[in-house]
C-alpha cells in the first residue's frame, strides 16, 4: 500500500467516523494522526510482500537474531566452564574477561543490528508532518490561569492581613535552618584541632625524646646507610609513622655530594636554616606545596626534585626552590642530625608548615 | 452448568477495553504512538549518552553488591599473588576481589568504567551539535543549561567514582582534590577537614564518596536527565531545514513502531560496544598501581580524559601566589585559579551563552530550525576557539607522556601550552570564521552558475571553459538561467548528487530486483532502456 496524500490543513475538516466499516486499517491510522495534528504525507513500503527482497531481508534479520542467540548460549558455557581463577603466568584465566565481552558484544551487536535491519529495511518509510502549534498562544489561558492565580492570592488576603505573611515568613526561615543544621552541624570539623596542620609526626612529644627517621620497613637509618648523590623516603619512626595517618610526613632524605653540599649549606644559611643539614646530608618534606603529591622524582645531575603530578621542579641545592612549574613555596626542610647510636633524627619538627597551601598560613 | 467459552484471540482486546476503563490511557497513548520525530545522525549523540547512562546503572548496582566502601586497614589475602600479603584499605581489597575473585566481576568493572567514559564523550560530542547548530535558541535555554549541568554533575560522578577503589592512582586524585579544595580563601581548611572529617586522608571520605557516588549524584543526574528528555518531548525536536520543513511544524516519521525500533537497536548496538571495550580493552588495571600511600606516586599518572583539561590548567598556571600581609599573614595559592576560578567561569559562561547571544542579536523570536555552521560564522568561531582552548589543556594534562614519549623537553611542553592556550584560540576563531565565509561564498556560487561537471570544453577561439550544470531551468538570465536562493540547506556540488550515477543494482553476489530505470539526470542525456537479457543456455543463440 503506498499513499501520497497532498497535505492539507486539518482545521474546519470533518471528523471521520471511525467504525465505518468500509474504512481500511490504515484510514484509521490515518484518522487518528490526523486527530494529533499529524498528516502522514509519505507512506511507501520499502520491500513488497512476497518478493525476493523481503525473503532475503527476512533472512538477514532471522540470521542476526540467531547469531544473538548463538553468542549469548557460548557467554554462558564460557562463564560456567572456563577457568577463571587468577593464576599467575599465562594461564586461560587470562581470556576469561576478553572472551565475555567479546560474546556479550557480539550477541548484543547482532540483536542491535537485527532490530535496525528491521526497522530500517523493511518497514515502510514515511514521512509525516507534526504541527507544533507553537506560534498561536492560548491568550485566553494565559488571562484565565493568571486571574485564577491573583484570585488565590486574593482568598489568602496576605495583602489585607500582613502578619499572616510575616509570621509564616518568621516561622519558617528557623524550620530551614533546622534543616541545615545537623548537616552543617555534623560534617564541619575544626581543621586546626591539635594544631594539625601545622605539624607532623617528627613533632617531639612533651618531653620525649627526637624523632628517629626511618625507612618503610621502619627499620632506622644510618648515614652510611645512603650513597653519595642517592636519596632515601624516610619517615618518622613513631606508631603508625609509615601510614596514611601521617600523610604529612613523608620525608626526602639525600646524600649531597661535597660541592653541592657547600652550595647547599651557603643557601641553608641564607634562609636560616645553617644548621638544618647533618654532615652532607640534607632531609626535605616529599610532599610537594602545590597540590601535595609526593615530588618523587630526583634527578641527580641538576639536584632538582620533580613532583610528577604537575611537573612543578624544586632545586634542591638552594633550598628546595621552586625553579619551575606551578609551585610557590620552597618544600620545607627538617633540621636532621645523628644520635649517639648513629641514627638519623629530627632535632624538631618542620618549620615551616608542610604540604599544599592554603588562606591562613602564616 | 453451561461452561463459559474461552476465546484466546479475543483476551488482549479485553484486556485493553479494561484497562482503558479504569485509567483512560487510549487518546494519549495515541499521541504517543504518533508523535512525529525528525531524523538525522546528528540527533542520536545525546542517545548515546542516555543508553551509556543505562548501561552504568546496571553494572553499577552489581558493582556495589561486592565493593566494601571502608577505609579500615585489612592485609590482603585474595588470589592475586604480587599483593598478597600487602596492608591496604578494605575498600581496595575490594576492588581487587571484584576484579579477581568475583566470577565476571572485572568485566562489569571494566564495562562500568567504559560507559562512564563514553558518557561523558557522547556528552560533549552532543553539546558541541547542540552548540554549532543554534539548537539551543529560544525556546530550549533551559534545556541547554540542563545539558551543561549534566556535564558538570558528570563529572562529578566520575572523578568521585574513579575515587573509589582507593588505589595509589585514585589517591593521589583524591590528595589533589584536597589540595585543591585547601586552596579556596577563607573557607579551604575548613571546607577540606569538614568533608575528610579531618586531615587528609583520614578514614571517612571513601563511604562519604561512596554514597554520593550511587545515591546522591546518580539521582540528581537521574532527575536532570528525565528534565531533558521531558523538555525535549515537550518542546519537540529541532529539525534541518528542508523541503516543506518550516518553524512551525515537525518533518519526519511517527514514533512507533520504525523510528522507536531504530532507538531500540541503537540502544542494543551502544550495549554491546560497551560490552566489546570492557572485555577487550582494558581500563584502570588497579591491581598494577597498588594500595594509596601518600609517598608513592609514579611518572605518567593521568585522570580520565574528561578531568584532564583541569590537570592541564593546572600544570600550566605560573606560579603566582598572593599573599595578603594582614595580621600573621594570608595566602592565595596559585593551585586556586586553574581549579576553582577557572571551572567557574566555564560553568558560567556555558550556561549564559543562548541569553548572550540572543542579546546581542536582539533575537526573541523562538526557533525550530537548525542552522548550518558556517551560516553563522561569529558563533560557530566563538566555538571553534572554545574547542581550541580545551584541546590546548587537555593536551597539557598529559604534556609529561607527551615530552616522553616525543623527547621533547618538559619546559619546552609547559611553555608551549601557556603559550598555545594564549594563541591558539584566537587562531581558530579567525581561521574558521575565514573558513565560514569561504564555504557560504562557494554556496552560493554553486547555486548561481551550477556544478562543475569536469567536462572541459574548447571554444572556436581556442579558450579552454569547464561546462556548468545549472541548478534551475533556463529563463531568460545572463547565463541562460536562473539564479536560486540559498534555503540554509546542503547545496548539491557534485554531479553524482544530481543522479548523474547510474542506478544501484541491489544485491550482494546478484540482483535480487529488477534494476531501476535510470533517473534522467540533467548531466547526461536518458539512458536507453537495456535489451531484454535471457538466459544463456548451453551452445544455443539469442534469439
Amino acid at each position: 500500500m503506498s499513499t501520497h496524500t497532498e497535505h492539507q490543513a486539518p482545521q474546519g475538516r470533518e471528523p471521520l467516523d471511525v467504525n465505518d466499516p468500509r474504512l481500511t486499517r490504515f484510514d484509521i491510522v490515518r484518522e487518528g494522526a490526523r486527530r494529533d495534528d499529524i498528516e502522514i504525507v509519505h507512506y511507501e513500503p520499502q520491500v513488497l510482500p512476497g518478493t525476493k527482497a523481503e525473503r532475503r531481508l527476512t533472512r538477514v534479520v532471522a540470521g542476526f537474531f540467531l547469531i544473538t542467540g548463538l553468542a549469548a548460549t557460548a557467554f554462558l558455557a564460557i562463564y560456567i566452564w572456563w577457568p577463571w581463577q587468577y593464576a599467575p603466568g599465562r594461564g586461560g584465566d587470562k581470556f576469561y574477561t576478553p572472551l565475555l565481552g567479546a560474546t556479550l558484544g557480539i550477541a548484543l551487536l547482532a540483536v542491535g543490528f537485527g532490530i535496525l535491519t528491521w526497522g530500517k529495511k523493511l518497514l515502510p518509510k514515511e514521512v509525516s508532518i507534526q504541527d507544533r502549534h507553537e506560534g498561536a498562544v492560548d491568550a485566553d489561558g494565559r488571562t484565565i490561569t493568571g486571574q485564577t492565580m491573583l484570585y488565590m492570592a486574593d482568598e489568602l488576603g496576605v495583602k489585607r492581613r500582613p502578619l499572616l505573611g510575616i509570621s509564616l515568613l518568621a516561622g519558617l526561615a528557623p524550620v530551614a535552618a533546622v534543616a541545615a543544621a545537623p548537616l552543617v552541624g555534623g560534617l564541619i570539623s575544626q581543621p586546626h584541632k591539635n594544631n594539625q596542620m601545622f605539624t607532623t609526626g617528627f613533632a617531639t612529644p612533651e618531653g620525649g625524646q627526637r624523632i628517629r627517621l626511618v625507612r618503610e620497613d621502619g627499620r632506622p637509618v644510618r648515614p652510611a646507610d645512603i650513597s653519595t648523590g642517592g636519596q632515601l623516603t624516610v619517615f618518622p619512626g613513631i606508631e603508625h609513622g609509615v601510614s596514611n595517618r601521617h600523610a604529612d610526613s613523608p620525608t626526602l632524605l639525600i646524600h649531597l655530594r661535597d660541592s653541592d653540599a657547600q652550595e647547599s649549606r651557603r643557601a641553608n644559611e641564607r634562609v636560616g636554616h645553617g644548621d638544618y643539614m647533618w654532615g652532607n646530608y640534607a632531609a626535605f618534606s616529599k610532599i610537594c606545596t602545590h597540590a601535595g603529591c609526593p615530588a618523587s622524582l630526583f634527578e641527580q645531575q641538576t639536584n632538582r626534585l620533580l613532583c610528577p603530578c604537575h611537573q612543578s621542579q624544586f632545586l634542591i641545592t638552594d633550598n628546595a626552590r621552586p625553579v619551575f612549574g606551578p609551585a610557590s613555596r620552597r618544600l620545607p626542610q627538617l633540621p636532621i642530625e645523628v644520635d649517639s647510636e648513629g641514627f638519623f633524627v629530627a632535632k624538631s619538627d618542620y618549620t615551616e608548615t608542610v604540604g599544599p597551601d592554603f588562606w591562613e598560613r602564616p | 452448568m453451561k461452561r463459559r467459552k474461552f476465546d484466546l484471540a479475543a483476551t488482549p482486546g479485553k484486556a485493553a477495553v479494561g484497562v482503558d476503563d479504569r485509567f483512560q490511557v487510549a487518546t494519549p497513548l495515541r499521541r504517543l504512538l504518533n508523535k512525529v520525530f525528525p531524523d538525522h545522525w546528528s540527533f542520536l549523540l545525546g542517545e548515546i549518552a542516555l543508553f551509556s547512562f543505562i548501561v552504568l546503572l546496571l553494572t553499577g548496582v552489581f558493582l556495589t553488591f561486592f565493593y566494601e566502601p571502608a577505609m579500615t586497614e585489612v592485609v590482603y589475602d585474595g588470589s592475586y599473588a604480587p599483593l598478597q600479603g600487602t596492608p591496604m584499605s578494605a575498600a581496595y581489597a575490594s576492588s581487587l576481589d571484584l576484579s579477581f575473585d568475583v566470577r565476571g566481576g572485572l568485566v562489569m568493572r571494566q564495562m562500568h568504567h567504559w560507559a562512564a567514559l563514553l558518557f561523558m564523550a557522547a556528552i560533549v560530542v552532543h553539546m558541541l551539535r547542540v552548540f554549532f547548530t543554534g539548537a539551543f535558541r529560544k525556546p530550549r535555554e533551559t534545556n541547554w543549561i540542563i545539558g551543561s549541568l549534566l556535564f558538570w554533575v558528570g563529572f562529578l560522578a566520575g572523578f568521585t567514582g574513579y575515587s573509589l577503589p582507593d588505589d595509589g592512582l585514585s589517591g593521589t586524585g583524591l590528595r589533589i582534590a584536597s589540595a585543591i579544595m585547601l586552596s579556596i580563601p577563607v573557607i579551604g581548611s575548613w571546607l577540606t577537614s569538614s568533608i575528610f572529617g579531618g586531615e587528609f586522608p583520614g578514614t571517612i571520605i571513601i563511604s562519604r564518596f561512596f554514597i554520593a557516588h550511587v545515591l546522591l549524584i546518580p539521582g540528581l543526574l537521574l532527575a536532570l536527565i528525565s528534565a531533558h528528555l521531558g523538555l525535549v518531548f515537550k518542546q519537540k525536536h529541532t529539525q534541518w531545514p528542508g523541503p516543506g520543513r518550516t518553524n512551525g511544524n515537525v518533518v519526519g516519521e511517527r514514533m512507533f513502531p520504525r523510528y522507536a525500533l531504530k532507538q531500540g537497536g541503537f540502544f542494543m548496538v551502544v550495549f554491546g560496544v560497551i560490552a566489546l571495550l570492557g572485555g577487550l580493552f582494558q581500563i584502570n588495571p588497579i591491581w598494577l598501581f597498588g594500595p594509596y600511600e601518600a609517598w608513592v606516586v609514579s611518572a605518567a599518572s593521568q585522570p580520565d580524559w574528561y578531568v584532564m583539561f583541569l590537570d592541564g590548567s593546572t600544570r600550566l598556571m605560573p606560579a603566582w601566589q598572593i599573599n595578603i600581609p594582614i595580621g600573621d599573614g594570608y595566602v592565595i595559592p596559585p593551585l586556586f585559579w586553574p581549579t576553582v576560578v577557572l571551572p567557574g567561569i566555564l560553568v558560567g559562561l556555558s550556561t549564559m551563552y543562548p541569553f548572550l547571544e540572543a542579546r546581542h542579536l536582539k533575537d526573541r523570536k523562538s526557533h525550530n530550525l537548525l542552522q548550518r555552521p558556517r551560516d553563522v560564522p561569529a558563533r560557530t568561531a566563538v566555538g571553534a576557539m572554545a574547542v581550541a582552548f580545551y584541546i590546548v589543556l587537555t593536551l597539557s594534562g598529559a604534556n609529561d607522556v607527551i615530552a616522553d614519549k616525543f623527547q621533547i623537553s618538559l619546559n619546552a611542553m609547559t611553555w608551549a601550552g601557556r603559550v598555545g592556550l594564549l594563541i591558539a584560540p584566537p587562531l581558530a576563531y579567525y581561521i574558521t570564521y575565514r573558513l565560514c565565509l569561504g564555504l557560504q561564498q562557494h554556496d552560493r556560487e554553486v547555486l548561481a552558475h551550477g556544478v562543475e561537471t569536469g567536462i572541459i570544453r574548447r571554444l572556436p577561439d581556442g579558450r579552454f571553459v569547464e561546462v556548468h550544470q545549472p541548478l534551475s531551468a533556463a529563463n531568460g538570465h545572463a547565463d541562460g538561467h536562473g539564479e536560486l536562493d540559498y534555503v540554509g540547506w546542503v547545496v548539491p556540488k557534485k554531479m553524482n548528487r544530481l543522479g548523474a550515477l547510474g542506478p544501484a543494482v541491489r544485491g550482494f553476489f546478484y540482483p535480487i530486483e529488477k534494476p531501476v530505470e535510470a533517473p534522467v539526470s540533467p548531466g547526461h542525456p536518458p539512458v536507453e532502456p537495456r535489451g531484454e537479457r535471457a538466459e544463456i543456455g548451453s551452445g544455443e543463440t539469442r534469439h
